[in-house]
């Protein structure tokens, strides 16, 4: 056990904060505010910026426009990116979860023709995975494809699409052999979403933005050669993003949880509570307390789940702790900042008197989600049951 | 970076559990468990052969001069067999503090006796009002003489010396010293033994000032934490099996959510306070200016943790649960006492608060 950084780690950091420090954009915080739609431009360029110093997906192999970065050197690097608040990248899902499969599962075709316009942005990507019928249970879903000629031909809906109104491809899991039991007739195919037959209808949330959309398909033509992976072996072509998913998540949520409490712990020194500042006040010291300690776990849970999976090779379901960890803490997070902002908390950005422009009220509403979106607790607490513990499958 | 066990770290950790699982295997803590002190001078030099009695005191004391991360591997395997007696008193209690506080020869002379496990001891902190805050010790010493009561000491039946926290100095008191009453108190832990300690003009020598001592203290209170996490270890592989093996409407019960993701929850409040107690020991290792909120951190998630795995663990067993012949209950009566001493979560919580929250007040004040 050394939780010093290594010297190659050291070197990769001091090269990023070089970087970052020349390159950032400084007008960020003009942007942040305004809808997806508007500054996604602004979020392409700064991708595209990144991937010119080799940055945007650092972790990847160096044939593929990576640097084959260490896990370690990866939660570096959004370590280094929230210290200096610099934007999203505007393909999040490409990079963290589509591109790592294409470059596991995807033919040498595939990686050529996809991945280049994963890394400048040029591509958006987007994931089918979620159905109306098939949440939790996925494997239930029931969007087909019927294989004609050199063709599929997709029917079928999707729902809770990330980027969905702006992605050009979509990772898409449909069925392709209705007889053979339920993980074994799927099959993973990247579609155009520019497809004839393909609409795409923005959902509104319970925050009044537009993070998802529903995907429907009538009749969309997909060449075969777009079949990621084996034709029905699609579970574990889609188990193998999950993972990505739930194991690439926590690195940069410590520094973003670590902002939020040192914010609170400021204001808290501000807001009077019983005529004196409610950082006094010993019921609101024990919360931030149990807080700002939880946010350290996470990340001490974070750095020994990076380490095995080191040693290992591949996520496990050890993310399954990391993903509950990370949304409860998250939750009770808003709620503290709520009893500390008191009637202040309500607020949104749209009123003057909104503490941080509203970020507050939007926080607490949007970290519902939390335990829901990647798997929701209760299906990580299955799998954590199963998987972990060899307990019996409940379902 | 790398936050997992070295092979030599595993190596010791492996080696401690085969070597608590054979020599103090359930039957034998529950025979030492009966009797009136819990301790066994034959376990004791077993205990020693190992080095574990010095394991983190430098050679030139006779110790074995291994890491505060080693530390912590070896008390979470003590903690999963509920290792009865008074290592904890002896080896990370007065152990650090004499290897803090003592001179040389004051080493010599109390130090070396423990890593060669020739000698018990133990420390006496607490008074009647059973605080926890250094600030708040009243006794006294005067001219070397000590008069007051001390409650709550561990093991203090078997130690050959007793360190003695005074408001003025830390001080040394032989067992066998003038004025000196030992008086059994009836705690939860039957296998850690507590004490009221009674000196009237009793002889004490003096072996340094305070000023180091709650440095000392975070070692034991992170040792404490690793001794939890062992104990939330083994009541989770106990209630997991139960969980497989235990039929109820023609099923395992494992199989119903209700019970599954109790048990995911001990699994996931066992592994964050592991990785909570680990990082602790690195950074008291290392010196981190962030120790102390470390081990406020360990403590102050173990001590919570250990209590709701314990909770849950008796659940999931439900009647047999509840029953003296399961083990269930002797984790969770060390448990309880362990989340009391040192200081419990909401004791740390301040602690934490005092390092955090008002680290930033004097820029926010005037903000």
């Amino acid at each position: 056990m050394d939780l010093n950084l290594t010297a190659e780690e050291l070197a990769f950091r001091d090269e990023l904060r070089t970087w970052l420090a020349s390159h950032v954009p400084k007008d960020w915080n003009e942007w942040r505010e305004k809808p997806l739609e508007e500054s996604f431009p602004y979020l392409r360029a700064w991708q595209r910026k990144l991937q010119e110093g080799r940055w945007a997906a650092a972790s990847w192999p160096k044939e593929y426009g990576g640097r084959g970065a260490t896990l370690m050197q990866q939660a570096l690097f959004w370590e280094e990116m929230a210290r200096v608040d610099a934007p999203p990248m505007a393909n999040s899902l490409g990079l963290g979860l589509i591109g790592p499969t294409i470059i596991a599962c995807g033919t040498e075709a595939q990686k050529k023709r996809y991945i280049p316009k994963i890394l400048s942005a040029e591509e958006i990507w987007c994931q089918g995975f979620s159905e109306p019928n098939a949440g939790s249970d996925l494997a239930g879903l029931q969007t087909e494809a019927r294989l004609d000629g050199d063709h599929y031909i997709v029917n079928g809906q999707k729902v809770w699409t990330s980027y969905g109104s702006l992605g050009d491809w979509c990772e898409l899991v449909v069925r392709t052999d209705p007889a053979a039991a339920k993980h074994k007739g799927l099959t993973v195919l990247l579609v155009d979403m520019k497809s004839p037959g393909v609409e795409v209808r923005p959902l509104r949330q319970m925050t009044g933005e537009s993070e998802f959309s529903e995907l429907f398909f009538r009749d969309v033509r997909v060449p075969v050669e777009n079949i990621l992976g084996k034709v029905n072996d699609g579970w574990n072509v889609a188990m193998s993003t999950l993972m990505y998913e739930r194991g690439s998540y926590g690195a940069r949520l410590h520094l973003i949880f670590k902002r939020f409490i040192t914010r609170l712990i400021e204001l808290s020194w501000n807001i009077q509570r019983n005529g004196r500042p409610a950082a006094e006040d010993p019921v609101i010291r024990q919360k931030l307390a149990q807080c700002s300690a939880e946010i350290e776990i996470m990340r001490f849970n974070q750095m020994r789940a990076f380490s095995r999976i080191t040693a290992t090779g591949v996520p496990g379901p050890e993310g399954s702790i990391q993903k509950i960890f990370w949304s409860e803490l998250n939750q009770r997070l808003q709620q503290i900042a709520q009893e500390i902002l008191g009637s202040y908390g309500q607020l949104f950005a749209s009123d003057p008197r909104a503490i941080d422009k509203g970020i507050w009220s939007y926080a607490y509403l949007r970290t519902r989600g939390n335990t829901i979106e990647a798997g929701t607790s209760e299906v990580q607490r299955n799998i954590i049951g199963h998987f972990v513990l060899g307990l019996p499958r409940s379902y | 970076m790398q936050f997992g066990l070295t092979e030599s770290q595993e190596f010791l950790k492996n080696s401690a559990r085969k070597f608590f699982a054979g020599e103090c295997p359930s039957a034998e803590m529950r025979r030492l468990m009966e009797t009136d002190t819990a301790y066994d001078a034959t376990l004791w030099s077993k205990l020693a052969e190992q080095g574990y009695t010095g394991i983190i005191f430098p050679e030139a004391n006779g110790g074995v001069g291994l890491g505060k991360v080693e530390l912590m591997l070896l008390m979470e395997e003590a903690g999963r067999a509920l290792l009865p007696g008074p290592f904890f008193s002896t080896v990370v209690l007065a152990g650090s503090v004499l290897d803090t506080v003592g001179t040389p020869g004051q080493k010599e002379n109390y130090l070396d006796p423990i890593c060669k496990g020739e000698a018990r001891s133990t420390v006496a902190i607490l008074e009647a009002g059973a605080s926890w805050n250094p600030g708040d010790v009243r006794l006294n010493a005067s001219s070397g003489k000590l008069t007051g009561e001390k409650l709550f000491v561990s093991d203090a039946a078997m130690a050959d010396f007793i360190v003695v926290v005074a408001c003025n100095g830390v001080f040394v008191v032989d067992s066998k010293a003038r004025g000196l009453k030992i008086a059994p108190m009836s705690g939860m832990d039957l296998t850690r033994r507590l004490y009221a300690v009674e000196f009237s003009n009793t002889p004490a020598k003096e072996l340094g000032p305070n000023l180091n001592l709650p440095r000392a203290f975070d070692v034991a209170t992170a040792a404490l934490a690793a001794e939890l996490v062992g104990g939330m270890q083994r009541t989770l592989d106990m209630t997991v099996e139960y969980a497989k093996t235990r039929k109820q409407f023609g099923k395992p019960i494992g199989i119903f959510q209700a019970v599954q993701h109790q048990c995911a929850d001990m699994y996931l409040e066992t592994e964050s306070s592991r990785s909570a107690v680990y990082y602790a020991g690195w950074a008291l290792e290392e010196n981190s200016p962030d120790a102390a909120v470390a081990v406020s951190i360990a403590k102050m998630y173990c001590s919570d943790a250990a209590r709701t795995v314990g909770n849950r663990g008796i659940q999931i067993h439900g009647g047999m649960g509840f029953t003296w012949e399961n083990d269930l209950h002797l984790y969770y009566r060390r448990a309880k006492a362990s989340e009391t001493a040192f200081g419990d979560a909401t004791f740390h919580r301040e602690r934490i608060a005092s390092m955090v929250i008002d680290s930033g007040s004097t820029s926010a004040k005037g903000a």
